[in-house]
């Protein structure tokens, strides 16, 4: 089965109409995931076994039977969850993260775990113990990430829609990157109860799919409240699929001039100005306004991001799961060989970063100050908010960068994920919608909302959608 | 101002970390860290007199909940992923030091 012309849609009605069983839609899924990923190389773990639910009712579940990707660092029982590190490489999970529990109550098929970056830490998906993904655009390029097997996945129609998780641009960049719609939701309105913790105040698991209806249906069933995640919103959720179909007039977006800058390739601004050209023939109305501390965001959220994280990733000691270091003398010797050999490069060099942030003689000029700097960023946001609906901009600088460019200079990939990451730094939600192909490769068009208005963003996304028709375009690597 | 990193401050860093660096390592990663952390410390130039800090988005209060135990798993699925057990227990390497030559 390839997924390039199916939607949630149409696949329900295949399923309901009998034209095929979601037996058969299983493994033709399998089958195809086997030919292409050859390719790819979207996959840590392809459930051959993957189970279809029992006494599938079409009317009630949309997704009922059909096969959904799911990034490996989230936990599903019985299934191998790597999180894409040797250090998890044979953990087998006793238990199924929230949003699993709820796929698998609206009847989905999972039939297994997307390539990563390791424990979500990069914007590429080399970093991966599992070798690199490569983008069904261009195999020569990245597919973004750490969602990158999510990405590409979708883009190179193995799946209709898959789960990626987003702590300073991991659903979105890669979305861009391969042509693909990809939300991620307001913190907290998603559990992370299950979700493999990178930085607990950024994380939040998010949909990637083709077709922007596609996400809403998946958001309706994994979002609301959860009684294992405490930080998980109570407010009710709304059908997102009510807020398709609909115009833009009068609809206030904002445009920052920090993100149309010099400092963004000619063509992807190009490629976002002749979107939000599309929105204001349409009636909506268009503001310049200024993230003034948009240059601090990479620092702030780097500090932030990986003082989580050398807390998160203390767990990984070799003791109780995963990987234990071989001739150890005693126990601090486990765990200092078991971390040394289990955890790759980048993943070290953010566990260093956030300690030495979090050290005597430096909390106070690090973390302390990057938290301050958060609430001036929270607050350029506020005071945008306060006279706009959306903002929208463009989602990377550059499109898809070539495999082994960057990997070797830190900073530089760091700063890919300038214009993303401050939407994790203020809760906030935001999606990358196609905006159309730079030099053959896809760019993203970004729209931000405020806290807990998805809604506004399915509206614009879905208006974009249907004005610039980009998924009929077919991935170019993907040809013979 | 520019911070300067030393090999030091690395091994001392990675001690905290549980972490530890080859001395073929050492030198490359430390020159990293020395300029991702001038990087981070662009953040001094911001003026955050007064600023209150934030350290999370939640939309609700801390939540309180009954301190009650709950039956989850059984020890035989909590013991499936343990790298080296023995008799039922996650087994380690003596725990007190121990002289190398003893």
């Amino acid at each position: 089965m390839n997924y390039l012309n199916e939607t949630i849609d149409s696949l329900n009605k295949k399923l309901a109409g009998g034209e095929i069983t979601a037996d058969q839609l299983a493994k033709d899924t399998l089958a195809n995931i086997k030919e292409t990923d050859k390719k790819l190389n979207a996959w840590i773990t392809v459930d051959e076994d993957a189970k279809v639910a029992e006494d599938l009712d079409f009317n009630k579940n949309k997704l009922a039977g059909i096969p959904i990707a799911i990034k490996d660092n989230i936990i599903t029982d019985g299934v191998k969850t790597t999180a894409a590190s040797h250090i998890l490489d044979n953990f087998i999970p006793m238990y199924d993260a929230t949003v699993i529990t709820k796929l698998k109550e609206a009847q989905a098929t999972l039939i297994g775990k997307t390539n990563m970056d390791e424990f979500a830490m990069g914007s590429s998906t080399e970093h991966s113990y599992f070798g690199a993904t490569h983008n069904p655009w261009n195999l020569d390029k990245v597919p973004g990430g750490s969602s990158g097997g999510s990405a590409a996945a979708v883009a190179g129609g193995q799946v209709v829609a898959a789960l990626g998780s987003d702590t300073g641009g991991s659903i979105r960049q890669p979305a861009a990157f391969n042509g693909i719609f990809g939300i991620k939701p307001t913190y907290g309105r998603v559990s992370r109860w299950g979700l493999i913790a990178f930085g607990s105040s950024l994380d939040q698991i998010g949909v990637m799919s083709k077709r922007v209806k596609d996400s809403a249906e998946v958001m309706n069933v994994i979002a609301g409240g959860d009684e294992h995640d405490s930080t998980v919103s109570m407010r009710e959720v709304p059908d997102y699929t009510k807020f398709l179909g609909q115009d833009v007039k009068g609809l206030r977006v904002a445009v920052p001039k920090e993100y149309m800058s010099d400092a963004v390739d000619e063509g992807v601004r190009k490629a976002v100005q002749d979107q939000i050209d599309v929105l204001k023939e349409n009636g909506a109305i268009i503001n310049e306004v200024s993230l003034p501390h948009t240059n601090y965001v990479v620092p702030t959220y780097y500090i932030i991001a990986s003082s989580e994280a050398s807390s998160n990733l203390q767990r990984f000691d070799g003791i109780r799961y995963g990987y234990r270091a071989k001739n150890t003398k005693n126990l601090l010797d486990i765990y200092v060989k078991s971390r040394s050999e289990g955890f790759g490069t980048e993943v070290k060099r953010r566990i260093m970063l956030g300690s030495f942030a979090l050290s005597a003689g430096s909390y106070d000029k690090f973390f302390r100050q990057a938290a301050k700097v958060r609430t001036l960023i929270c607050n350029d946001f506020d005071k945008v908010f306060a006279e706009n609906d959306v903002i929208v901009g463009p989602v990377t600088t550059t499109p898809a960068f070539g495999i082994g460019t960057e990997i070797s200079d830190p900073i530089k990939m760091y700063n890919n994920d300038i214009l993303t990451i401050s939407a994790n730094l203020a809760g906030i939600p935001a999606a990358s919608v196609p905006a159309g192909l730079v030099d053959g490769m896809p760019v993203g068009l970004q729209i931000m909302a405020k806290r807990f208005d998805e809604g506004s963003i399915f509206r614009v996304a879905d208006f974009i959608e249907r004005q610039n028709k980009f998924y009929e375009k077919t991935p170019t690597g993907m040809e013979e | 101002m520019k911070i300067t990193i030393t090999e030091d401050t690395i091994r001392h860093v990675a001690e905290l970390s549980r972490l530890e660096f080859g001395d073929d390592e050492i030198g490359k990663f430390t020159q990293e860290m020395d300029s991702i952390i001038n990087m981070a410390n662009q953040l001094q130039e911001v003026d955050t007199e007064g600023v209150e800090e934030t350290v999370q988005v939640v939309d609700r209060d801390t939540v309180f909940r009954e301190d009650k135990s709950e039956h989850w798993q059984s020890k035989e699925e909590l013991m499936k992923n343990v790298p080296d057990e023995a008799n039922g227990f996650i087994k380690v390497p003596v725990i007190i030091e121990k002289d190398d030559n003893e």
